[in-house]
């Protein structure tokens, strides 16, 4: 039996407006609950909904931005279901015409790549948040139920891909390149701790060619939780195969804790959503010119920037990904990079060292204390052999947590290496003075006492001789 | 003075010129409510308190030279699905019976703005689902002409007080002949205007797409002039024209010859009974007499509208009426124990009446999966031939005239048991709300001793023309009766 796995996702975006998508109500995060709420977002008797422009805005770019066609009018149609986080028991959406449809987005596994499509990027409004309280968790078997409709009427965008990925890799992949192009957009804070980054996956397992069950798979939390989902959920489906069982087709809860999926409702049991159109809201016809301004005022997407910094900076596909991850950070290594240093070892510095001590300290590019110019000129100091590239380490720490340039560190320290010569072989033969045991060791061609002698030689200059130099001189008095 | 058979306008000119006080006038309406309501059963809450305390303020108002609004110290009766913040809005219904909303409809902001006192919140059909106000929670209301015949509906409190002098005037809306039907029956002047001419922020929906909030009053003057106030556009409805606003009461001068009227054949012939007929064809030669073309015109999609009706309303009030489920606001049934689910279950099955819960589970029906198509989606389509009907009879004609209704105001319990001959009773109204065009009904006769009511239609936005036409007809029939109601 030959398998051949096929996930398709459906992801929602909260979009980060200042106002909720029917109504004037902050759509800021958290708050007491139940304070940003209205008539129209707690569904009182008598409310209207009317549109945020904002939204149906962010929407459109963000259709553009994964080549989708914009459609000239796009429909609202009511989601019909009870459940009571959702204070209309309707939640406004879009059906059969959405905002958008059409689209692709490409992701690059190394090897290989692969172009995804995109059906379609649509409009809706968000439901409040439940607390279940109670043994399950879950609704069923509460005791009692919290609602805050905070979150209630925050506009969402929702992506559904189209069954083009074959391997959890590949959805983890095009989760994160679709992160960070939403991230680019300036549109959503894409926080999947905060909910405003959420996925759902189907997944299948194709035999010889044959389509398999599809099985859709919820309350994944993280990229990881996805990816752990996904593989367990593959694993799974093709066990089930094997040994000559049969997929069910229906809906499966993903927990996180225990690492499997179990069922949460059957194809029989799924709602029936009795969409139609939303009688209270009119077609939604953004103008062309509209739409070409939010086109041309795109900016360079992800993907596009990894491909360039890869041809252009000459920079590994990897580093190039990690760079291009948040724009800031992408702005920051071209505005360093454009200072005249090379830019691999530009991009090695960011991606590394100051990735870290900006991940430490839980601090933002934005607000780096490091400036551009301070990492270049960290770059242009070890290039020159003022410091060593493990001293750099410790200017770069300290310029991090001082804000002083690292030539001034370097300067104040008096951390210039020593790499005369006519010192060095003081220094040397003071070293092989007091040890001459590892001296007669590397006489006799023993490698590791090489070693040891430079750490003598480093203890005595307390880290500032010019290793190459040094170990030059030592190979040329013991050899 | 005897102010409670004076016009809205001159009411207001009254207390203008400082004939009478807003107080004066508040009091006598209160007065005849406590004098009459036993028997008429047109308010679910009076405001008495409330409305008092509000033409007292008025008063001082005027008393201070300040302008309170050009319908001052005008009391008023708002129809009970309309949103008013701090007054308890039950929609007729068990499950809002002590539902204080937050907020205003945008019509009662109007309404308020321009001076007028709410003398309190008018009997309906259960959430406007019905035609002779006799499925509401809090008992049916009664024909100021006859206490043993239905006042029509749903819109029945707000005609049967208009009519039997508890309000000068008042609020009502019509989904599909709500205001027209009920103001034939108590032998007074509705009107439903053009769908999103008024704002309907505020009303408690039953089927959107239909729903309009419109103006019940003694004559077509006064009709005009609350049209006035209450019409315009409102940024917090998305269905509501952007439309300038019109005087058109300013604009009555009964100048109609020349207009070519339209008598629509299938709703005039079939299925309506002979005195009915009899005054409309006296009221069509009177519009004759007063210079205008009289032809006929065929709508043969007509035939259809009662059944696409009953399938796009329900659907829509299905979907509107899910909210209340005991969650956030208004009535809760539960036991000890149970779940949510069963919590819906008893809450939505106690706290609403057997003709809400007949078009909910219609409703859900002709949308759910597998059928949607044959009967949403056929309704939809025959929605769309009505209005291509509709326009192109007003290519030909100025307006189209047929009865409000097929019968005079029917006796109580008399059909509230046969759905389907009640819901016959809006055959003549219904293709008006699918086209989301405006008519009125003014009263051209008495049949049995029971108000006849006229329909005029017109295009989208041509409430100018319509009134005017109403206007001129009415003072040709110069019908000026009133019900017996409390009169000794």
């Amino acid at each position: 039996m030959e398998f051949e796995t096929v996930i398709g996702l459906e992801i929602h975006v909260e979009l980060s407006t200042d106002s909720k998508m029917f109504c004037s109500c902050s759509a800021g995060f958290g708050g007491e609950p139940n304070t940003k709420t209205c008539p129209v977002c707690l569904g009182h008797p008598g409310s209207l909904p009317v549109p945020n422009r904002r939204a149906v805005n962010d929407t459109i770019l963000l259709a553009l931005a994964l080549n989708c066609d914009i459609t000239g009018c796009s429909i609202f149609h009511r989601k019909n279901y009870f459940y009571p986080d959702m204070p209309k028991n309707f939640q406004i959406s879009q059906y059969d015409i959405p905002i958008s449809s059409g689209g692709t987005l490409e992701i690059d596994m190394g090897e290989y790549t692969r172009t995804v499509g995109i059906t379609r990027v649509h409009l809706e409004e968000d439901t409040g948040k439940s607390v279940h309280v109670g043994e399950s968790g879950r609704i069923h078997g509460a005791e009692y139920s919290l609602e805050d409709f905070n979150r209630a009427g925050i506009p969402l965008a929702e992506i559904v891909s189209e069954p083009d990925l074959r391997t959890p890799d590949e959805a983890r992949k095009f989760m994160q390149l679709l992160h960070s192009t939403i991230r680019y957009l300036e549109i959503s804070d894409c926080k999947m701790e905060e909910g405003s980054l959420r996925c759902d996956a189907n997944i299948s397992v194709a035999v010889d060619g044959s389509m398999g069950t599809k099985v859709e798979i919820k309350n994944m939390n993280s990229f990881r939780a996805m990816h752990r989902a996904l593989t367990y959920e593959e694993q799974r489906q093709r066990r089930t195969i094997r040994d000559g069982g049969e997929v069910v087709q229906e809906t499966r809860h993903w927990d996180d804790a225990r690492g499997t999926t179990s069922p949460l409702r059957s194809k029989e049991e799924a709602f029936d959503y009795r969409y139609f159109p939303e009688p209270d809201l009119v077609p939604l016809e953004p103008d062309e010119a509209w739409v070409r301004e939010l086109r041309e005022g795109l900016p360079e997407l992800p993907g596009d920037r990894v491909r360039r910094f890869v041809s252009e900076y000459g920079l590994s596909r990897e580093i190039a990904e990690t760079l291009t991850g948040e724009r800031a950070l992408a702005d920051y290594f071209e505005d360093a990079a454009g200072k005249g240093q090379d830019p691999v070892a530009v991009a090695k510095w960011i991606a590394g060292d100051l990735g870290a001590l900006l991940n430490d300290a839980a601090v933002t590019i934005q607000s780096c204390p490091v400036g551009t110019g301070g990492l270049s000129e960290l770059v242009e100091l070890i290039d020159g052999g003022v410091i060593s590239g493990k001293m750099a380490k410790d200017v770069l720490k300290e310029a991090f947590e001082t804000g002083n340039s690292p030539r001034l560190i370097v300067e104040e320290k008096g951390l210039t290496q020593i790499a005369d010569e006519s010192e060095l072989d003081t220094l040397v033969d003071e070293v092989i003075e007091e040890n001459p045991g590892a001296a007669d060791d590397m006489r006799d061609g023993k490698e590791q006492a090489l070693k040891f002698l430079m750490g003598q030689v480093m203890k005595k200059t307390r880290g500032k001789a010019n290793p190459k130099a040094a170990s030059d001189i030592i190979r040329k008095r013991l050899t | 003075m005897d102010i409670i058979n004076l016009d809205a306008l001159a009411i207001a000119e009254s207390i203008r010129e400082g004939e009478i006080s807003a107080v004066d006038a508040t009091t006598a309406f209160l007065e005849r409510i406590r004098e009459v309501e036993a028997i008429v059963n047109a308010y679910i809450n009076v405001s008495y308190e409330e409305a008092a305390r509000r033409a007292e303020m008025i008063d001082a108002m005027l008393a201070e030279g300040r302008d309170p609004g050009p319908l001052a110290g005008v009391p008023i009766a708002v129809k009970d699905l309309l949103s008013t913040r701090g007054f308890t809005t039950t929609c007729g219904s068990r499950m809002l019976e002590n539902f204080v909303p937050v907020y205003d409809a945008t019509v009662v902001g109007r309404v308020g703005e321009a001076g007028m006192v709410m003398l309190g919140k008018a009997n309906m059909d259960e959430f406007a689902m019905g035609s002779s106000t006799e499925t509401s929670y809090f008992g049916p209301t009664r024909n100021p002409w006859n206490p043993d015949t239905v006042p029509g509906g749903s819109s029945g409190g707000s005609a049967a007080a208009v009519s039997a002098g508890e309000a000068p005037w008042a609020l009502g809306s019509d989904t599909g002949g709500s205001i027209r039907q009920p103001a034939a029956m108590c032998g007074i002047v509705g009107m439903k205007p053009t769908y999103g001419l008024v704002s309907r922020y505020g009303l408690v929906a039953f089927a959107s797409s239909l729903d309009q909030v419109g103006p019940m009053a003694r004559n077509v003057g006064d009709c005009a002039a609350l049209l006035g106030v209450i019409a315009g556009h409102d940024p917090m409805d998305s269905t509501s024209i952007p439309a300038e606003k019109v005087d058109y009461q300013g604009r009555l001068d009964g100048e109609v010859r020349g207009l070519k009227v339209g008598v629509v054949k299938e709703i005039s012939s079939r299925g309506i009974d002979e005195g009915v007929l009899e005054r409309f064809r006296a009221a069509v030669s009177k519009l004759e007499g007063l210079g205008m073309e009289v032809g006929e015109i065929s709508l043969p999609s007509f035939e259809y509208a009662l059944s696409a009706y009953y399938v796009i309303a329900p659907a829509e009030a299905s979907s509107n009426l899910a909210r209340f489920d005991g969650v956030r606001y208004g009535f809760r049934a539960s036991a000890e124990g149970e779940d949510i689910w069963e919590m819906y279950d008893r809450t939505r099955s106690i706290g609403f009446g057997s003709e809400v819960k007949r078009r909910i589970i219609l409703g859900t029906y002709v949308l759910s999966a597998g059928y949607y198509d044959a009967y949403y989606g056929q309704a939809r389509k025959v929605r769309t031939l009505i209005v291509k009907e509709f326009e192109r009879a007003f290519r030909t004609y100025d307006v189209l005239v047929s009865p409000t209704t097929p019968s005079v105001a029917f006796r109580l319990g008399e059909k509230v048991d046969d759905p389907l001959t009640m819901y016959l009773s809006d055959m003549c109204t219904i293709p008006v709300n699918l086209a989301g065009i405006p008519a009125i009904s003014l009263p051209c006769g008495l049949s049995e001793g029971m108000p006849v009511g006229f329909q005029l239609m017109g295009p989208a936005l041509g409430e100018a023309t319509v009134l005017n036409v109403a206007y001129a007809l009415e003072s040709e029939l110069g019908f000026d009766q009133r019900p017996p109601i409390g009169r000794s």
